[in-house]
Parts: C-alpha cells; sequence; structure tokens
C-alpha cells in the first residue's frame, strides 16, 4: 500500500511544486483588473461546482438505487414528462447566466475603456519579438510601467497577428497588422511579472517571450530618463550589441554561427555570399543597411525571407550601432572599411 | 409472432453476405455498406490523429526538445487538429453511424438519394486523401483554423490547398445532410409522425440542417481566399487594404456551427441509450427534440465569441456573449432529462451505459468551462491558453468522441452481427475514464494559471511558473493510459468479429425498429414491415434468457 502511494506521489510529485501559488485556480492579483475578474471567475466556478456536484450525485444515485437486480428487474410507475419540473430547469439556469453574462460583460467594459489620462505606450510585435516604445522616443524589449497609474499600449503588428498577454494582470488584446489596437491597466505593486504571445504566429511562437517591469512611479520616471540615452554612453559596438539583443534581432540572427531562421552575424562581415536569384553580395555597410530596411531584396541562399522591415523602426544612428556590432564579430575584412 | 421469428434470424442472406467480392464494396447503393466503409475510414483517421496527438503530448513530457524541434511540432499539431476535426469528429457520427440505422430507425429500405449516398463517400474519400496529402508534404503548420495572414504569408503557404481539401470534405457533409433531409421527410411509415421519431433521428435532422447551411460559407472563404491570392483583390492581407479579422469572422461563422455539427448527433445517441439501459420511457421528449433545434438555430449566432480580444467591437463582443449563454439552456435541458430518465428506471451497465453515463459526466465538464468562456471579462483571461484546449477537448473528446463510442458498442452487435466481450467494454470504459480526466483535467489548472496554447516548449517559462511542468507531465502521462484504451477497445472489437458469439436480433432490449430486424439486417432492411410504435415504449419488452434476446410480448 505504502509503495502504491509512494509511486502515486512520485507520479504526481511535479504537481505539487503548485505552492508556490497564491491562488489554485489563478495566478497573482497584479493588476486592478484581477480581483474583478476572478470574482466573475469564481462566482461561475462555484455555481458550476454546485450543479456539476448535484448532477453528478443524482446520477450516481440513479444508478446504484435504480440498478437493474435480480430482485428488481422491472421499472417503477413515473411520469414521463412533466412542464413545470422542465420550465423549473430552464429558468433557474437562464437567472444564472444573464448574472454571469452581466458581471463578465461589466468588467469587460471597463477593460474596453481607457482613463483619459492614462500613460501611452506603443506597442509593436513582429516575429518574435515585442518592442515597447515610450513617449521619448527610447525602445525596450520589456514593458517598464508605472505602479499604481493607468497604462494605455496602442498596438500594432508589423506581420501576422500576435496577441499581448499578461496572466498576473488579467488582460490580452490581439495586435493585428495594419491596424491599432488597444488595451489598458493599472499595475498595483512593483515587481516582474510575465508576459507572453498568446495567438499563434510561427515556429518562435513560444519564444516571444517578455516581462512587464512595474516600478513605483518616481523609479519609473528616473528609469526613462536613464535609459533613454543608454546607447549613447556605450561605445558602437556595445549598443548594437543591445540593440541586437532588445530590439529582436536575435530570436532569428544568431552570434555563435548556428543558422537560425536567419543566418548567423558571426564572422560574416566582408564575405561573400551567394543570393536565392544567383547574383551574389559582398556583406558590407550598404548590404546590411538593405537588409534591415528591405529585408525581401535580396535573400541569402538557403534561407526563405520570414523578416518585417524595420523602417521607422531603427533610426539611422541605431543602424549605424549594429553594422559596427557585425563588424566587431568577425569575418575575412574585419575593421577594414572598403 | 416474434417468438416464431426469433429462432432463425441469421438464416436469411444478410447485407454483408449477400454479395461478396471488392467491387461489391465499392459499388453498393446500400446504406448499411456506405455507412461500414464510411465508419472504417473515419476510424482510420481517428488513429492517424491519435497519433499525432501522442507526439505532441510526447514532445511536451518534459521541457527542453524531447523528440522533435519547433517546426515539427507546429506541424504536428496543425495535423492532430486538422485531421481530427475535418476527418474524424465532424463526418464521424453522422456519416457513419447515422448512414447505417437512420434509413432503419424509420422503417425505411434506404436513404432517399442512395446514389448521392455513395458519391459522398467518395467524395469524403478524394478529400481526404487530398487534404492529407497537402497537409504533410506542404509542411502546414498553421493551426487547423487557418489564421490570415499568416497562414498567407508563410513560406510554405499550402493554405489554398488545404482549404480546397476542407471544401471537398464540406460538399460530402452537404450531400449526406441532404440526403438525411429528405429521407426524414420522406421516408417516414406513416404510423410515424414527427413526434414519435427516436431522438437520434430528430438530433441527425437538426445536425444536417446545420451541415447544409454552415458548410458553403466555407466554400464562400475560399472563392475569396483564391481572388486574393490570384488576382491580388485584398479580402484578408493588410497590405493589399485587406482586414485579417474579416477572415476570423468567415472562419468562425462555419466552424462555429460545426462544433454543433460535432455535439449534437452525439447527445442524439446519449438520449437513445439513457433510456434503453434504463429500460424507461426517455423523459421529456419534446424538449429534448426542441432543444436540437434551438442549438441548431442558435449556433449561427454565436460565432464572434471566438474574437473577444481581435479586436472586434465592444458592441460585437456584447451581443455574442449573450447570444452564447443562449446555447447553454438546451443543452442543460438535456442534462436534466436525461438524469430524469434515469430516476426509477431499471439500470443496467452494460458498455453502452457506461459510456453514456461518462458522456454526462465529461459533458457537464466540458460544457460548465464553456460559461467561464462565454463571459466576457473571463474569457479575456482565459482565451488561447490551455484552459481553452481542455474545455474543447471535454467537448470534443469527452463528449462527442465518447458518445461515437457509445454508439459504436450500442449498434456494433446490429452492424456486424457479433457481441464483443461485456467484461472488456467495461474495463476499457474505465480506463478511457481515468485516462481522459487524467489527461485534460490537469490543463485547465494549467491554463487558467497563464500557460499559453500552441507553444512547441515551455522551458523558458519554468522560473516563473514552475507549476506548468506538472500539468504537462500529469497530461502527458494521461494520454498513454488513453491510447492503451483505444488499443484495448480495437482488440476486443476486431477479436469480436472474428470469434464473438452471434448477436441477436434484440440484445440491449432497443424499442426502436433497427432492433425488430435481424443482426445483421438484410440487404433490404426488413423482411417484413416493421411495427411502428412509441420508440421509447419497453413494456412489450421481455427478455428470453434461452436466446439471451428481447421479444416482443402482445
Amino acid at each position: 500500500m505504502n509503495q502504491i502511494l509512494s509511486s502515486l506521489a512520485a507520479i504526481w510529485g511535479p504537481w505539487a511544486q503548485s505552492g508556490s501559488q497564491p491562488y489554485f485556480w489563478l495566478p497573482d492579483r497584479a493588476s486592478t483588473f484581477a480581483r474583478d475578474v476572478d470574482w466573475v471567475f469564481n462566482f461561475i466556478l462555484y455555481v458550476s461546482l454546485f450543479f456539476f456536484a448535484l448532477i453528478v450525485a443524482l446520477m450516481c444515485w440513479f444508478v446504484l438505487r435504480y440498478r437493474r437486480r435480480p430482485d428488481r428487474q422491472e421499472v417503477e410507475e413515473s411520469p414521463h414528462h412533466n412542464t413545470a419540473l422542465e420550465l423549473l430547469w430552464s429558468v433557474i439556469p437562464v437567472i444564472l447566466v444573464c448574472l454571469m453574462f452581466y458581471y463578465g460583460f461589466e468588467g469587460y467594459m471597463d477593460m474596453r475603456t481607457p482613463p483619459r489620462d492614462a500613460y501611452e505606450i506603443n506597442v509593436i510585435a513582429k516575429k518574435w519579438a515585442w518592442l515597447f516604445k515610450y513617449p521619448n522616443g527610447y525602445v525596450d524589449d520589456k514593458l517598464y510601467v508605472p505602479a499604481a497609474e493607468p497604462v494605455r499600449l496602442v498596438m500594432t503588428s508589423d506581420d501576422v497577428i500576435h496577441s499581448l498577454y499578461i496572466p498576473d494582470f488579467r488582460v490580452k488584446q490581439d495586435l493585428v497588422p495594419g491596424r491599432y489596437t488597444k488595451m489598458w491597466f493599472k499595475a498595483i505593486k512593483p515587481g516582474e511579472y510575465s508576459l507572453f504571445c498568446a495567438e499563434y504566429c510561427g515556429s518562435g511562437h513560444a519564444d516571444m517571450l517578455s516581462k512587464v517591469v512595474v516600478l513605483e512611479a518616481a523609479e519609473f520616471a528616473a528609469w526613462l530618463r536613464e535609459a533613454g540615452d543608454f546607447l549613447k554612453k556605450l561605445p558602437p559596438e556595445k549598443a548594437g550589441e543591445e540593440l541586437h539583443r532588445r530590439r529582436g534581432c536575435a530570436q532569428c540572427h544568431s552570434v555563435d554561427g548556428k543558422a537560425g531562421t536567419g543566418p548567423t552575424l558571426l564572422g560574416i562581415w566582408g564575405e561573400t555570399h551567394r543570393m536565392t536569384d544567383g547574383s551574389t553580395a559582398v556583406v558590407d555597410e550598404n548590404y546590411v543597411r538593405e537588409s534591415i530596411l528591405e529585408p525581401g531584396k535580396r535573400i541569402r541562399e538557403g534561407f526563405v525571407n520570414q523578416m518585417p522591415t524595420f523602417k521607422g523602426v531603427l533610426s539611422d544612428e541605431e543602424i549605424g550601432y549594429l553594422i559596427a556590432y557585425i563588424k566587431s564579430l568577425g569575418g575575412s575584412a574585419k575593421g577594414e572599411s572598403p | 409472432m416474434s417468438e416464431v421469428a426469433v429462432e432463425s434470424p441469421r438464416s436469411a442472406e444478410n447485407y454483408l453476405t449477400a454479395r461478396r467480392g471488392v467491387m461489391s464494396w465499392l459499388f453498393t447503393l446500400d446504406h448499411k455498406r456506405i455507412g461500414v466503409m464510411y465508419l472504417a475510414s473515419i476510424l482510420a483517421f481517428f488513429l492517424l490523429g491519435g497519433v499525432f496527438a501522442l507526439m505532441v503530448r510526447t514532445e511536451l513530457i518534459a521541457p527542453g526538445r524531447t523528440i522533435m524541434g519547433r517546426d515539427m511540432y507546429n506541424h504536428m499539431f496543425t495535423l492532430h487538429g486538422a485531421v481530427m476535426v475535418f476527418l474524424f469528429i465532424i463526418p464521424g457520427i453522422p456519416a457513419a453511424l447515422g448512414n447505417f440505422v437512420l434509413p432503419i430507425m424509420l422503417g425505411a429500405k434506404d436513404v432517399a438519394f442512395p446514389r448521392l449516398n455513395l458519391a459522398s463517400l467518395y467524395m469524403f474519400w478524394g478529400g481526404a486523401v487530398f487534404f492529407v496529402v497537402v497537409l504533410i508534404t506542404g509542411g502546414l503548420e498553421t493551426g487547423w483554423t487557418f489564421y490570415t495572414p499568416y497562414s498567407t504569408t508563410t513560406g510554405q503557404s499550402s493554405v489554398v490547398a488545404a482549404v480546397v481539401g476542407a471544401f471537398i470534405l464540406g460538399f460530402s457533409s452537404i450531400f449526406t445532410a441532404v440526403n438525411f433531409i429528405a429521407t426524414v421527410h420522406t421516408m417516414r411509415p406513416a404510423a410515424m409522425g414527427w413526434f414519435k421519431m427516436p431522438l437520434f433521428v430528430w438530433a441527425l435532422y437538426a445536425t444536417a440542417i446545420i451541415q447544409l447551411l454552415a458548410t458553403p460559407v466555407l466554400g464562400i472563404t475560399l472563392l475569396l481566399l483564391a481572388l486574393e491570392r490570384l488576382f491580388g483583390i485584398g479580402f484578408f492581407d493588410p497590405s493589399l487594404n485587406g482586414d485579417p479579422v474579416l477572415f476570423q469572422h468567415f472562419f468562425w461563422f462555419y466552424s462555429h456551427p460545426a462544433v454543433y455539427i460535432m455535439i449534437l448527433p452525439g447527445m442524439g445517441i446519449t438520449s437513445e441509450i439513457i433510456s434503453v439501459f434504463s429500460r424507461k420511457h426517455i423523459f421529456g421528449y419534446r424538449f429534448i427534440a426542441y432543444s436540437s433545434i434551438a442549438i441548431a438555430l442558435f449556433g449561427f449566432l454565436v460565432w464572434g465569441h471566438h474574437m473577444f480580444v481581435s479586436g472586434q467591437t465592444r458592441l460585437a463582443s456584447m451581443i455574442f456573449s449573450a447570444l452564447t449563454f443562449s446555447v447553454s439552456i438546451p443543452s442543460a435541458i438535456k442534462v436534466f432529462n436525461w438524469l430524469s430518465t434515469l430516476y426509477k428506471g431499471s439500470i443496467s451497465l452494460e458498455t453502452p451505459m457506461c459510456y453514456g453515463l461518462m458522456f454526462i459526466f465529461l459533458f457537464g465538464i466540458g460544457g460548465l468551462t464553456g460559461l467561464f468562456l462565454g463571459s466576457l471579462s473571463t474569457d479575456v483571461h482565459l482565451t488561447d491558453t490551455y484552459f481553452i484546449v481542455a474545455h474543447f477537448h471535454y467537448t470534443m473528446m469527452g463528449s462527442t468522441a465518447i458518445a461515437f463510442i457509445a454508439g459504436i458498442h450500442y449498434w456494433w452487435p446490429k452492424i456486424t452481427g457479433k457481441m464483443y466481450s461485456d467484461a472488456w467494454g467495461k474495463f476499457t470504459a474505465l480506463l478511457l475514464f481515468v485516462g481522459f480526466n487524467h489527461t485534460f483535467f490537469p490543463q485547465f489548472v494549467s491554463g487558467s494559471r497563464g500557460m499559453p496554447r500552441r507553444y512547441y516548449d515551455y522551458e523558458k517559462l519554468l522560473p516563473a511558473h514552475p507549476d506548468f511542468h506538472g500539468g504537462h507531465w500529469l497530461s502527458s502521462l494521461g494520454s498513454y493510459l488513453v491510447a492503451a484504451a483505444f488499443i484495448m477497445m480495437a482488440g476486443y472489437l476486431l477479436v469480436s468479429i472474428v470469434a464473438g458469439r452471434p448477436a441477436p436480433r434484440n440484445p440491449y432490449g432497443g424499442a426502436g425498429l433497427e432492433w425488430q430486424t435481424s443482426s445483421p439486417p438484410p440487404v433490404e432492411n426488413f423482411t417484413t414491415p416493421p411495427v411502428v410504435g412509441d420508440p421509447y415504449d419497453y413494456s412489450k419488452l421481455r427478455f428470453d434468457p434461452r436466446s439471451n434476446d428481447y421479444v416482443r410480448v402482445a
């Protein structure tokens, strides 16, 4: 018996790790929506549990009580129609689902009605990276927000549909290419929370992850000032390295020599590559710049273009930093500019 | 009178033995043979889809790469979804079991248009082969939903071809639907009014209406996709001033009603089985019949509940949420009526009944968890997570597939003329029940805690969400139990064909017309016209231990 129990414990062991979780069914409550959403969730949960328990209890009781046995072969007389009963079990669920609808609707309207004074951040999603653009023009791959202040996200996608999902905030909204969608929330406590892409967007869907970093309002203002000009404080190739990581280049272009969705950046500077159209191209400043702004124009042999344009996303200055970084990764013409 | 007939129910030629040879099957117009060929094909696709499911679950059993890379995983879950939806669960019950029993339940010799019926089978085969070839060779990895612009811009965009396949399959559905509607309207015996029809026939009728009205929309969508691809007319592609969300509207305008194409026949089977194995008249016949029609009609008006976070307007979301809740009422009515049928019955727990009761349990969970998704603010959190994966597996697999299995067991003696082992059947049912819940229940918890669906890996999520591992681990283990149960089921059912004892005319004591003919039925279904009565009146049937058969007493 003990052996059985311990082997069962071994099977279900990983499940027990959920001890770190504050609530069994739902994640942490880190935005003002969480309480309301959880209230509706729990309301539906308890109504459902009640009815499910009722259904299963009746089913089991009837099956046991009215089981066909040698001494009990025949059915007992009972009606097979009762309009009053039918109306009763139609009307009660109608009332309950009306309530569920109403509470859900109320919460949803709240989520879809941002306050006028909300702090605005622009979001661009692309395969497979998130870019958050702050009012001062600074762009980061993490979503930094001030606590206890309404934040409004104005979002669009550069390629396919993505969906921004922050479980701890109970918010989710699709980002659709060619149009802007909006969402808002008010974070209630400083901390770091998961941000996922929730709409399937291809190979790297599960890698399209980021974090929401909630800072106290004063800390946030200081961080933004500091972060706004971090690039200028770094040597160009270091600034390029940061950009490579933060703007999502790293999702497809490795720096360790392994080909991903796109070619690696290691050791390519000055190399001559064959293109899919049969021509050749030397990796130089102009080629890199063109590949960033018009990715589909010339594709290296062996690859299929998946890259969206970065026109309007990366400034000329930033492209310069990226070129410096790629140069620093080596190649036959390291350091030389033809 | 029937006491006499019982003595030699198998002396006459039956539909299986009347003609021999491959050609006699391929060119048959007999609805029973067509039903059997459908059944075999659909179960083969179920096996294929099941193998894909096991690949998916095995990849996710542990974080990091287990057996395949990310593109292969994305390909696998697309294959699993597409094969299961289009080749198993949509055609499943109507084309296989419906084809076999509907005409017999109506006391008819065949469906209204036997040639159309055969044509629908060929459409199914053609469409299925085309579809599977496209899916596998095209490396389709868009998910079975083919959302634009992802589906139209990926490197290997076989999406138009895949939708063509789905549309050919849709035509097969339409043919079957036309046939069933005409059969129900014109071939009932004079004594069988609308409210004397078995509830399975009502359910098939409601399903046929949906198939007939919803499937053409898939055709329209295809036409628009093709126009966009061939002539650059922008419908869905934003770079041509199209709207990608429009595709979702079209897609769900077909695919949401398709959900009721899947579930209604399952509810019909459950109504039959619960009544027969309780030996008691079904409770609330008219309410169950009308609720099928209500579900069929409401089902057309709720597609927008798939799109609460797509960017559709608040007004649209509000209307779709309210209408969605309206579908829950007819479903609840059915469940309460089934329960009341059990009350004071004489309940016998043979294999089909085990599956019938399992249906009520699993559909209860599947249906109630739908409430969380119909409600707007909770749906925002839960949509596109494992919660939704669990929800639709409880309704699609836990309910429809279980009802299909219940129906296969219930009519197996009639179809094959052989009895399977009831003990093995019950044991398998238990294993399947445990395995199913083991697989899908943890997904509710992972999902409501935030695990997104369609992720090829969750290793990077673990630092912040260590519990996701446990959910996936339990789920994958459960899937192996489910696989084991299906292997056992295939085993004892196949054994029964070879070595099962001959089935009597009416082994379970059903009062429908299909139990008045021999097992298996003759080519013309009935040698003498069946006695039409109340399909749920068991008072005239008595068990005869000598023949293990239920016989009609005057």
